[in-house]
């Protein structure tokens, strides 16, 4: 097995380009700004929880998978972050769940 | 070219029967249990933010704008690593080390910020002792900066080897390596941003 077969080796299989990544760095921002702008929304104030959530999911999905380069890598590293964060997820609710959050 | 060889070097100091270098399966990982440390953070801080039987409380005392402005500046400070960590690999040194360092420049910034927000915040009456919401709120958020705070050390360091013995691009997995702890650093805050600051500083999540 050459060590051209690597499977993480990966610097020149479709990682994005400087212009790229600068142009995920605006879309970064730009969601920000708009979480920022529909927290003084009022009249969105009984949604706030599932905009922010959801704006804050995009947002994190984006640098894991471009910035982290997630989508590009072998998928046990994915598998090892996302058990890791599965299990931080199951802790935050079986802790709200227990102590009578809901 | 260069580029593949030098990603190959690097792969053949770490093979194994995975097949995967070693260094960065051990990352990912330590980034995988990391989440957990954070999950039972996120998790206390959302049971106790609305327990306190004193104030200051969450939405009287958290400033957005403030918060927002040191989001933009972390989310900044990862384009600059991604960036850096291109130059390296491209083999553009003096590249390299001006984005390395703006990243390390802006982790600083971000630090500036959270130390001007927990001396307001003492200053206004609310510490750890204070209540639990204090309690909570430095433990997550100081942990966080804790963590930023590491990684900026991380990230001088690597700037001082370059500047020394310089990083060739077969070495660039060291950089990358910072570079995911980096990005790690980043996403928790994005979920803090969201959870405490957000969702806290409106006037129906409190309960007291």
């Amino acid at each position: 097995m050459s060590t051209s077969e690597n499977v993480d080796s990966h610097h020149d299989s479709g990682h994005p380009t400087a212009k790229q990544y600068v142009l995920i760095g605006i879309i970064l921002t730009l969601i920000t700004m708009l979480e920022v702008a529909v927290f003084y929304v009022e009249a969105l104030r009984s949604v706030f929880a599932v905009i922010f959530l959801g704006l804050s999911a995009v947002k994190f999905a984006i640098v894991a998978f471009y910035y982290m380069h997630l989508k590009f890598d072998h998928t046990l590293f994915s598998a090892f972050f996302f058990v890791g964060l599965f299990l931080a997820g199951s802790i935050v609710m079986a802790l709200m769940a227990i102590l009578g959050a809901f | 070219m260069q580029h593949t060889e030098a990603s190959e070097q690097q792969n053949t100091d770490h093979a194994n029967t995975t097949k995967l270098n070693m260094r960065k399966l051990l990352m990912w990982v330590f980034l995988g249990s990391d989440c957990l440390f954070f999950g039972a953070f996120i998790a206390t801080y959302m049971l106790y933010r609305n327990s306190s039987l004193v104030g200051p409380y969450p939405q009287e005392i958290l400033s957005i704008p403030v918060t927002s402005a040191s989001t933009f500046i972390l989310l900044t400070s990862s384009l600059a690593m991604v960036l850096a960590l291109t130059a390296f690999q491209r083999g553009n040194t003096s590249a390299a080390r001006f984005w390395l360092f703006s990243t390390a420049f802006l982790g600083c910034t971000f630090l500036g910020f959270q130390v001007f927000e927990f001396y307001t915040f003492v200053e206004e009456g609310l510490t750890p002792q204070t209540n639990l919401f204090g309690a909570t709120f430095f433990t997550l958020t100081g942990f966080h900066g804790f963590h930023v705070m590491l990684g900026v050390i991380w990230l001088f360091s690597l700037l001082g080897v370059s500047m020394t013995r310089g990083i060739p691009a077969e070495k660039s997995l060291d950089v990358e390596l910072a570079g995911l702890y980096w990005h790690f650093v980043d996403i928790v805050w994005i979920v803090i941003f969201t959870v405490v600051y957000l969702l806290s500083s409106l006037p129906s999540a409190s309960s007291h």
